[in-house]
Parts: structure tokens; sequence; C-alpha cells
């Protein structure tokens, strides 16, 4: 049932009646292979749901092909296309009660009373539900409802699951469950996925591959590990994550300089000596020091976030870094005004051009 | 833009059953709606052939048709005016103060809306006519003549405050009064926060009444027939005179058309301007806070004028329902059947007539309503809002000029209907549909689109949408149109007495036929028939309501 998707030189502008156009999706090339949960990461406002909405059929592409499988889908209308979608506000039909919402589509096959009675128990089983069939949706809460937005779309056994920010109107904690959930019964299902958010946890812990998506473009596409250690643009490795972003220069295919200082680097190739480069030091691989390390600072800021302390410090000739402490319950905090000496882990060392 | 438009029947071709209903539907607004009015247009400046404004000259040269028109535009302009007062007052009172036996008096307010067009003009010549209970039994007066100006616009008055009353209603539940609290909380007397907080606030609604029944009032065709007299010309019976007693065809036309520009003005005026200077600071459950910026006496002395109006309108029918049952009404006060037995014998196929036409005409006009509005809010197609404006314009069409327009353009080649029920099922149906379209829209627009989309994701094609999640989520706006539709159908008269045959015939036109003829006791009969079937109708519907605000309770807008 399951098939790959495949999406070619796609884009979207909006026009406005008085002229003016947004560019909302910009030649956007993308390849999800059979049974994998892909994330469309990005800021409110790149063109995720713009994206997404395509992929349903809510939205015509102003150029560009999408295929599922080999069929290429571009002139099928919504009702045809076979791609259920969990809406961001559920969109529970109000006057149907739970079971009636999860049969929806199914009695729309026509299919007889006794299968649809079967296929609606066991997805409603799933999903947690069995003991709200019969539950107006004003009665339910809001992760009920999200259940029966999932259970409404599995039962279809679609070809694509869309998902757009399912989560973003749930607290933190039914969040995380949540997430679990729909992780595990997309693998078990093995239905290929797309799912958009903008919460980078959610897209790290959910996904087979990330893309990340800026005003209209996508920046990198890759796994979650991939994005966040080797991210290839400055606005990932930001967006992902914290870091530091230090302005440094090639000396040659082994290290490069910092304020004076000369780092070696594991691996460093296909960059001129004498070429200026960033590099994206994330604040969990530096090491802190009260006597040596690399280079010297104070510390300017300290928060206590129970499982780490997060500090800023100040150094001089490069400016301030952002460096988590594991583990300061144990350890103890620096205090502001200490002088303080810092080592990157030389292998988390990102370098961008 | 062309590569828009085109982009947009591409989307709209993948549902062929939905491009073809809104083919259907624009090329009907266009025919039923449109094309009518242009033949009036152009009845007007063609005399035998020729092209000619010979007929708009006569209104600068003729006395009557100058005074026609000075006439109603002065009653419409007064009756607006009285009829906001009224409204404004007995809105202010029950829906913003704190006074017994509001809901018994908000429907005794409202029971002129759904009445048939001559309740008043009846009851008014019951109690000040030649032979009028009050002016000759009461009072003993031989030389009053309720005839002319103060007869049309009494009636008027009495026909149109309840619209007023409505709307403002509407207008100040949309107004918090915690606004008010704020004001005199922070020093501001009650006088001074009524004139620079509540009433400010209410003047767009204010506006917007006005115009209504400005508009009301010009189409207006009973009350000034019965009551303006030969002395006091107005348009809309001018017109219909022209046409019926002279077989002036440009002459009606003409005045069909100068009675038509005040009422486009004033409607365009309402919708393109006011409409967006409407304020409304609550969203969702109206507050139950009553007004404080009234003090006891003055808030007694508001009660005490609603309760005239109520008893004013009570009274009105009371004399109706006795006329029904007197022998001569003025002469010989024996309670009798008669009158309705003529209504039961005589007038039989009139009164199914009347059934029939509004049982067909209700569920199209309300189906077709709540599709139009669908197809406005959720689609986007070339020529939208032509079509929301075509959809809509019939509102202001005064039905004088509509039902001209229809025996111009169905009387011959291509499209020949006269005398026929369809002519009649048609005009209702595309007189009475914007009423449901503008409250779908209303109601439609604060639904999230994502629950249609929803039900096209998991398979529904347009039509299946619309019939399976739209309209029960609009139910409320689809029962009110239907209502709306039904209470039209049954009271309209305007243009339906230019459409009525031996064949067809409506009550509304036997109950003229009546007047005319002096046998007020069977008007009143066929009034308080009329009255019945429509309670009867809007209990029916309202149980239906009932059964659906199960569902509608549960839809969270
Ligand atoms: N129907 C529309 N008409 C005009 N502009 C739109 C429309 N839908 C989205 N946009 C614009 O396209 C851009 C992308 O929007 P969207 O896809 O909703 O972003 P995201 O889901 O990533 O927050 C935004 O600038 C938005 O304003
Ligand atoms: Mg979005």
């Amino acid at each position: 049932m399951a098939q790959g998707i495949r999406i070619a030189g796609l884009n979207k502008i909006f026009s406005s009646p008085d002229g003016a156009s947004v560019a909302a999706v910009k030649d956007i090339d993308l390849e999800i292979a059979e049974g994998k949960l892909v994330t469309l990461l990005g800021p409110s406002g790149c063109g995720k749901t713009t994206l997404l909405r395509m992929i349903a059929g809510f939205e015509e592409p102003t150029s560009g092909d999408i295929w599922f499988g080999d069929k290429r889908i571009n002139d099928e209308p919504p009702n045809k296309r076979d791609a259920a979608m969990v809406f961001q506000s559920y969109a529970i039909f109000p006057h149907l009660d739970v079971f009636e919402n999860v049969a929806f589509g199914l009695r729309l096959r026509k299919l007889s009373r006794a299968d649809i009675e079967e296929r609606v128990k066991r997805v409603l089983e799933q999903t947690g539900l069995s003991g709200l069939a019969h539950r107006s949706p004003s009665q339910l809460s809001g992760g009920q409802q999200q259940r029966v937005a999932l259970a409404r779309c599995i039962v279809m056994e679609p070809r694509v699951l869309l998902f757009d920010e399912p989560l973003s109107n749930l607290d933190a904690k039914l969040r995380e469950q949540m997430r679990i959930e729909i992780r595990e019964l997309q693998q078990r299902l093995g239905i290929t996925s797309i799912y958009v958010t903008h919460d980078q946890v959610e897209a790290m812990s959910i996904s087979d591959d990330i893309v990340v998506m800026n005003a209209g473009i996508v920046e990198q596409i890759g796994s979650p590990h991939t994005v966040y250690a080797r991210p290839a643009s400055r606005f990932v490795a930001d967006f992902i994550g914290k870091a530091n972003f230090i302005p440094a220069t090639v000396v040659d295919d082994r290290s490069v300089e910092v304020a004076g200082r000369t780092l070696v680097l594991p691996a460093l190739q296909g960059l001129e000596a004498k070429s200026r480069v960033t590099l994206v030091v994330r604040p969990e691989a530096v090491g802190l020091d009260r006597n040596k390390g690399d280079f010297t600072g104070t510390v300017s800021r300290v928060m206590f976030l129970g499982n780490i302390a997060e500090y800023l410090i100040k150094i001089p000739g490069i400016g301030y870094w952002l460096v988590d402490s594991p583990n300061p319950g144990e350890t103890g905090l620096f205090e502001v005004g200490q002088t303080i000496h810092l080592s990157p882990s030389r292998s988390s060392i990102h370098v961008l051009d | 833009m062309f590569a828009n438009a085109r982009q947009e029947l591409k989307l709209l071709a993948r549902d062929p059953i939905l491009l073809a209903l809104l083919a259907i539907i624009a090329a009907s607004i266009v025919l039923f709606v449109i094309y009518p009015l242009g033949k009036v247009l152009l009845a007007s400046v063609q005399v035998d052939g020729q092209w000619t404004l010979a007929e708009y000259f006569s209104l600068a040269e003729r006395r009557l048709y100058r005074n026609a028109l000075i006439n109603s535009l002065g009653v419409a302009a007064l009756v607006g005016v009285i009829s906001v007062l009224i409204g404004f007052v007995a809105a202010f009172v029950l829906a913003r103060l704190n006074v017994p036996g509001k809901s018994l008096l908000h429907y005794i307010t409202l029971l002129p809306i759904v009445s048939p067009p001559f309740v008043s003009a009846v009851s008014i010549l019951f109690l000040f006519g030649f032979n009028g209970l009050i002016t000759r039994q009461l009072l003993g007066l031989n030389d009053f003549s309720i005839y002319g100006f103060h007869g049309v616009v009494l009636s008027q008055v009495f026909t149109f405050a309840p619209i007023a009353y409505l709307s403002l209603r509407g207008v100040l539940a949309s107004i918090s009064p915690t606004l008010e609290d704020a004001a005199l909380n922070i020093g501001a007397t009650r006088w001074q926060t009524f004139w620079k907080v509540s009433f400010p606030l209410s003047l767009p609604g204010i506006a917007g009444a006005f115009l209504v029944v400005f508009i009301e009032s010009m189409a207006d065709f009973g009350n000034p027939l019965v009551l303006a007299g030969a002395a006091f010309p107005m348009l809309a019976p001018q017109a219909y005179l022209e046409i019926t007693g002279s077989f002036n065809l440009a002459r009606g036309a003409m005045l069909a058309i100068v009675l038509l520009i005040p009422s486009l003005t004033a409607f365009a005026i309402q919708r393109y301007y006011l409409a967006k200077r409407q304020y409304i600071t609550v969203t969702g459950k109206p507050s139950a806070s009553t007004s404080k910026i009234v003090n006891e006496p003055a808030k007694w002395l508001l009660y005490a004028l609603v309760v005239l109006f109520a008893l004013f309108v009570a009274a009105f029918y009371a004399v109706i329902f006795l006329g029904a049952f007197t022998k001569v009404w003025g002469f010989n006060y024996t309670p009798t059947l008669d009158h309705f037995i003529y209504v039961f014998d005589v007038g039989l196929d009139t009164v199914k007539d009347t059934l029939i036409v509004a049982i067909i005409s209700t569920p199209i006009s309300g189906f077709l309503g709540m599709l139009v509005a669908f197809l406005i809010v959720r689609r986007t197609f070339p020529g939208r809002t032509a079509l929301e404006f075509g959809s809509i314009l019939s509102f202001a069409v005064p039905g004088t000029v509509v039902g001209i327009g229809y025996i111009l353009a169905f009387n011959a080649q291509p499209v020949v209907l006269t005398g026929t029920l369809a002519i009649l099922v048609l005009c209702f149906v595309f007189r009475y549909m914007p009423v449901g379209i503008q409250s779908g829209i209303a109601v439609l627009r604060q639904i999230d689109p994502s629950i249609e989309e929803a039900a096209q994701n998991l398979g529904a094609d347009g039509l299946t949408t619309f019939r399976k999640v739209t309209l029960p989520l609009i139910a409320p706006a689809f029962f009110s149109g239907l209502v709306y539709a039904f209470v039209r159908a049954m009271t309209a008269i305007s243009a339906a007495i230019f459409l009525v045959s031996a064949n067809w015939n409506l009550m509304t036109v036997q109950i003229l036929n009546q007047v005319g003829s002096g046998r007020l006791g069977v008007a009143a009969a066929y009034s308080v028939v009329v009255i019945l079937i429509v309670l009867v109708a809007i209990v029916i519907i309202n149980a239906f309501v009932g059964r659906w605000s199960r569902h509608s309770s549960m839809v969270r807008y």
C-alpha cells in the first residue's frame, strides 16, 4: 500500500488581486522513500504548510510535479489522492461522534456495515479510544481529539500520511507522549509520512529524515544526526539547537586559526589556505576548566537549568560563547566574573565556508 | 490575472458536479435576476421601438409622477426615522435592561414581520376608516379621513419598526456593556456615557437599520395601495396602475426605474460603506451584564414606551381576528363564520395555490442559498464577487420592479412563463434567497475551513462535503433562511401581483381584491388564515431546529 513520494521543481506563488505576490515555496526537490517519516522543519511562514497542502491537493502548484510511487498526482483532486491528513486544528466533524468521525471515509467508500464496524473498532483500539466511540467531540480532551484525527486517517490505510503541526495545541507532557505514539504507529503500519513542525526537538525525535526549510527553500535534507552535527548552513545550525559561530581562517588542510590560536581539526578537505570560514561549535561541545584550555574568558552570565548549567562567557578578541556544562549539581557552578579556560572538542567542530 | 483565473477554473474542473452547479446557478442568476432588470430599463427608454427619454421627461412635466417620487421619498425617510427610534428604544429595553416580560414583548414586537402585508392597513381601516371603531363609533367623527400621508406612515411604521428593532438588537448585543461600565468607572456621567460611548458605537448600526427600513418602505406596495388614496400618489402603486390600469408599459417601467435608484443607492451605502464601519466589541458569547446607564425613572419610561408599542401591535391583531368573525364591521357586529366559509369555499383553490407555491419555493431557495454561500466562501473562481453581488441584489430591488421585469422578460420567446406555477416559484426563489445567503456566509466564515478540507481529504467530493459536513454545520442559518423564505412566499404581494393568473392565484392578492371591493371581513379572514399557516410552519421548522440543535450545540465556532 505505502508508496514513496517524489517532488520535483515545485513552486508556489500566491498572488493577491492587488498584484502583490508571495513565493511561498521555491523550486523544491524532495524524495521520500517508502515507509519513511520525514519532517518539514522551519520557522513559521517558511512554506511548510503550503508544501504539505500541495501534496494533499488543497493548493495548486504554480509549477513542478508531485509523484506518489510512479504516478504523477498533480491533476488528482484532493478526494482521490489517498493522502490522509491530520490537521493542526484537528478538524474533527463536530456534528458526528467519535465512531462516525472515524467511519466517515469508509462510508464514502461504500464498504459493508460489518467491515466498517470491524475496521473502526480495530483502529479505535490502536489509538486508545475504545471507550469513547459514542462521545461527541465537544466532550473530548485535546489529546483525545488529536487521537480521533489520527484514527480517522489511519483507518483509511492511506498511501501517505500528512501531519501539519499536529501537536502544537497540546501541553508539553502530552506532546512528548503523543509523538512517541505517532512514531510507533507509523513504523508499525509502515505508511510513508510527512510531518510538519517548527519544533526542532519534535523533528529530531520522530524523523527518519529532516527537511530544513527557510523562506520557501530547502536548506538541508538529512538524518537528525546529520543536520545537527553537520549543518549545511548557518541558518540550519542556528535553527536546530544552539550554536556558537566563530570566524576562523584556514591555515592548511589540517588546521584553522582563531584569534591567533591554531586549532588542529580532524577533517578539512577542499578548503583553500587563507580562506575565511565559520566554525560551528555547539555549547555542549566545549570543555570548561579553571586552569588550562585553548581560550581564556570571564563568566558574564550563569543560568542553572537543573540538568545543565548554561554560561555566557566573554573571550577577549572573539566575543561571547555559550557553553553548557553537564551535571552542575555535582560539579558546582562557576561564578560571574570568574576567569575560566575553554576547550572546544575538536571532533565536534563543524566548518562552514 | 488571467493565469489566476485559468488556474482557479482548472481546480474547480476537478469537481465536475460542483462546476456544473456553479454554472447553472450563475446562469440562473443572470436569467432571473439581471435579465428582467435589463428588460425594465430597456422598456423605459423605448416607446414603440423608438429610443427615447420621453418617459423620463414626463417625470418633470407631470405633477402626478413628480409627486409620486417626492411622496415615496418623504414617507420612506420619515418612516425610517420613526422606526429606528422605536426600534432602538425597544432593542435597548429588551436587550439591555432588567425589566419584566421581556420575551413576551420580544415576540409581540416581532409579530408584524411574519404577517401578510395588509394586516396593518386593514386594521387601520377597521379602527380609523370611515366606519372605524375609534373614529366613527367612539369619537363620532364624520369628516376624518385616514387616507393619505398619515395613514401610510402609521401603517408602515407598524410594519417596519420591528425590522429596525431586530437589526438594532443585534447591534446592541455586539457592543460589550463592559465599555459602558468602564466609562462610568472613570467618572463619566450616564448622559456622557450614552452620548460618548454607547451612541457612537451603535451609530453605524443605526444608520444601517434606517437604510433597511428606507428600502422596505420605498418598495412597499400593499400599504400605499390601500391607504394612500388618489390625492397622495406613490411610486410603487403608481407603476402598478400604469401597467394594469392604463397598459402603459413604458411609463410603468420608467417609474420602476425611478423607484429602483434610491433603493439601490441605499443598499450600496449600507453594504459597502456602513458594513465596514460596524463595531464589534465582543466575540463569542454575549455577556449578560445589564446596562447601568439609565436611572430608574428613565428605565420605566422607556419600558412604558415599548409596552405601548406592543399593545398597539396586539390591538391590531385583535382587530383583525375580531373583524374576521364579524358580519359587517361598523354596522353589524354579529359574530359569524361566513367569511371563513367564503375563504374555504370560493377561495379554496387560492389557499391551495399559495401553499403549493410556498412549499415548492421554500426548500429550493433554502438549499440554493446555502449552496451559494458555500461556493462564495469556500471556493475561488473567476467572477465570485459578481456572483455574490448578483445573488443578493434582489434584496434591494423593489418587488414592483421585479414583477414588471418578469412580465416583460418571460412573456415572449425565448422563455415563456407567464401564467405558470414556475414563474411564481422562480420569482420567490430568487427574491428570497439573499437573506439565507447572507446568514449562511456569516456562519460559514466562523467555521474552520479545515473541517471541510478534512472531509475532502477522506474522499468526499465537493457536493458530498457540502451535504454531509457544511450543511449540518450551518443548519441554524439554513433553517432561518427557510423560515424567511416561507414567510415571504406566504406574504408576498408587490412582485406576485403581476404574476398571478386564473390558474395560479395567491391569498395576498385575494386580500387586496377583497379590500378593493370593500369586503374587509373576508380580507381579515384571509389574513387570519395566512397568519395561522405561517405560525404553524414556523413551529414545524423550529421543531426541526430542535432536532438539529443537538448537533449544532456541538459545533464550536
Ligand atoms: N492563501 C494564501 N495566500 C497568500 N499568501 C499565503 C497563503 N497561504 C500562505 N501564504 C504565505 O505563504 C508563506 C508560507 O506560509 P505557510 O506555508 O503557511 O508557512 P508555514 O506553514 O511554514 O508557517 C507565508 O508568507 C504566508 O503568508
Ligand atoms: Mg503552518
